[in-house]
């Protein structure tokens, strides 16, 4: 159930050049179930920034009640919440949206998990979910340069991880496709989060021969489903009057399913 | 005693907080999260005679204490709404207010004709000023001759009072009110959403895919105010006012300005919970105030027979 509490927070630091981790603490977090979820933040008091922000769950903790979530601080809603200090409140709206399914992907086989930047943080949750099930992971994981790389370590604990930046600063120039490309066919599904032009080119690339799930984004108003801000196309109706959307359909889709 | 409740043609109110036309879908979302039996009345999406897909995105673009949207009148058409979306409703014990929308004169009619028909829909609300759709939609709401004659045309075929929602989008708002009026509209919505736009700085283009949307929230209420102010003085239908109510504070001066119920639009988006807290809220205040209802607030600000409040505190 979509809950609105004013929760805690327990920690948060800069861990990687304007990307901060955040874990707050409440009964919200017994409401979260499934990654790639997302929650919808008021980052001030007053009247500014008047929107909620959406933030993807990255890790839940059901016996301490906490969840964690990473940022990149950028405008003026995400600079507010990073200067937000301990055992002060955040407003969250949550858990929103319908996430990634780890149980489509079978004990034994092996999934690739791609993220682009900050659609980075609800990989490590599903990463952690599938390990559990039994799932080999292979990460790849991109980012602009080598001050912006957060999580390696946290990912390399669960499976082979692989790291590209723009700049080639750090891990494989390049784009996170240069890599894939020259993975070894091994996995049977793709779960991926990031840039559009990222989850395009996965699409167009695998859809036809992997099981491809793609987590989008879009701008929100409601975050909830009844304000229309968020839709998109579905693909069998590209121009027509069927439509989903990102914020209560998604933001996970199966390749295929909807426009990009 | 019931402070709130108010009676306004064809809507016998509890309270006179209800969502606004467009943030609230057709219900389904936020009666998830709360008894929507609390509220005053529901104005849902507006409703066309097909269905519209609406706009590209983003749709949607944060400003000062506001935002901007160009959803584009997003709907599943007149035969789904009636189908799917009203009949939902109907398991609560508030009156509908139906939105119509339209880009000729005949749309308004054939929407008006069969939604008045379902026995939840108390009244209409004609969406005249919707700033989002092409096809003229603006040009109803920002031409008094045009204004008066869609009023008429809906008021023959309506089987409930027919409310018309105004554009803030005009030189003179009391003429469109009174062409309205004329037209035999039996009350007043005031204010849809003023056009807007902003640009991205990396890009230097227009961060809606529309190019430019309608402003809503906390940065319109001030003209919202004047508008209604000025019109209520103007004509002799009741008017619902709506223009970045946030808090119940916000209401009572909707109240003085002359508003004798008031809708909540995006205020929803950044707490979903403000109806039900509005409506908790209101009571204490109006007595903290020292009124005994609310309906004592309606047009202080320019009724010289109203008496002061007796002051309590
Ligand atoms: C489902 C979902 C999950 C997300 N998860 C994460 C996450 O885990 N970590 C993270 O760092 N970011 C995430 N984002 C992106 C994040 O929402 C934006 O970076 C953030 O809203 C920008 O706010 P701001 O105050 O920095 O920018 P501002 O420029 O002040 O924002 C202005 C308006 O535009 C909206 N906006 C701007 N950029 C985006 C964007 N990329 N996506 C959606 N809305 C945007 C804002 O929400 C706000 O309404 C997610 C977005 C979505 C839709
Ligand atoms: C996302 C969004 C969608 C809207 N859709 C409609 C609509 O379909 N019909 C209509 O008459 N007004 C629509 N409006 C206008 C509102 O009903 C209201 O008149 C306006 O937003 C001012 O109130 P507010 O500041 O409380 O939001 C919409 C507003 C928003 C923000
Ligand atoms: S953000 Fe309102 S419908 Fe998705």
């Amino acid at each position: 159930m979509i809950k609105n509490e004013a929760m805690k927070i327990v920690s948060q630091q800069e861990i990687a050049e304007s990307i901060y981790e955040l874990t707050l603490s409440g009964s919200l977090v017994s409401e979260m179930n499934q990654p790639g979820q997302f929650v919808h933040i008021k980052t001030g008091n007053g009247y500014e920034p008047l929107l909620r922000r959406p933030i993807s769950i990255s890790a839940i903790d059901k016996e301490n009640n906490t969840f964690t979530m990473v940022y990149r601080a950028e405008g003026k809603g995400t600079f507010l919440l990073s200067q937000a200090k301990n055992d002060t409140e955040i407003d969250v709206l949550g858990p929103l949206g319908n996430g990634f399914t780890p149980e489509v992907a079978i004990s034994g086989e092996t999934a690739l998990l791609v993220g682009g930047g900050i659609g980075v943080p609800p990989l490590y949750e599903l990463s952690k979910r599938l390990t559990k099930l039994g799932v080999n992971v292979i990460h790849v994981l991109g980012f602009q340069n080598a001050a912006t790389v957060f999580y390696e370590e946290k990912f390399r604990a669960l499976g082979e991880t692989y790291i590209t930046t723009v700049d080639g600063s750090h891990g494989t120039k390049g784009f996170v496709t240069d890599v894939i490309d020259i993975l070894s066919n091994s996995y049977t599904t793709i779960f991926a989060c990031g840039p559009t032009p990222m989850l395009r080119a996965l699409e167009s690339a695998y859809k036809e021969t992997k099981e491809v799930f793609l987590s989008l984004e879009e701008r929100m108003g409601c975050g909830i489903g009844a304000c229309f801000a968020c839709v998109c196309h579905t693909a069998d109706d590209p121009t027509g009057f069927q439509y989903k959307k990102v914020c209560s359909d998604g933001p996970v889709f199966r390749a295929g399913e909807v426009v990009l | 005693m019931n402070m709130l409740d108010i009676q306004l043609p064809g809507l016998d109110l509890k309270n006179p907080i209800m969502p606004a036309s467009g943030c609230f879908g057709f219900g389904k979302e936020f009666g998830n999260l709360y008894d929507l039996n609390i509220l005053g009345a529901i104005m849902v999406k507006a409703t066309t005679p097909e269905p519209r897909f609406g706009n590209p995105t983003p749709r949607v673009a944060e400003t000062s204490s506001g935002m901007l949207n160009a959803i584009g009148l997003q709907n599943p058409g007149l035969t789904n709404v009636m189908k799917d979306e009203l009949p939902r409703l109907n398991q609560f014990d508030v009156p509908i207010i139906a939105n119509i929308a339209g880009s000729q004169v005949e749309d308004y009619v054939t929407v008006a004709r069969e939604i008045s028909k379902v026995s939840n829909v108390k009244a209409l609300e004609l969406n005249i000023s919707c700033p989002n759709v092409k096809e003229g939609g603006i040009t109803f709401g920002t031409d008094p001759v045009v204004a008066r004659k869609v009023t008429e045309a809906v008021k023959a075929v309506s089987e409930v009072p027919v409310y018309v929602k105004l554009s803030p989008n005009v030189t003179n708002i009391v003429e469109m009110a009174q062409a309205v009026e004329a037209g035999g509209a039996d009350g007043l919505t005031m204010i849809n959403t003023l056009m807007g736009m902003r640009f991205d700085m990396k890009t230097g283009k227009p961060i809606l895919a529309n190019k430019t949307g309608g402003l809503s929230g906390p940065a319109i209420k001030p003209v919202a105010i004047r508008m209604i102010y000025e019109v209520s003085q103007a004509v002799n239908i009741p008017i619902i006012g709506m223009g970045g109510i946030m808090t119940a504070e916000d209401v009572i001066e909707f109240f003085y300005a002359g508003a004798s119920a008031v809708a909540v639009g995006t205020a929803n988006f950044t707490d979903p919970f403000v109806c039900p807290k509005i409506i908790e809220e209101l009571p204490v205040l109006l007595k903290k105030l020292g009124f005994n209802h609310i309906s004592e607030c309606t047009g202080r600000s320019w009724n010289k027979h109203a008496q002061f409040a007796n002051h309590r505190a």
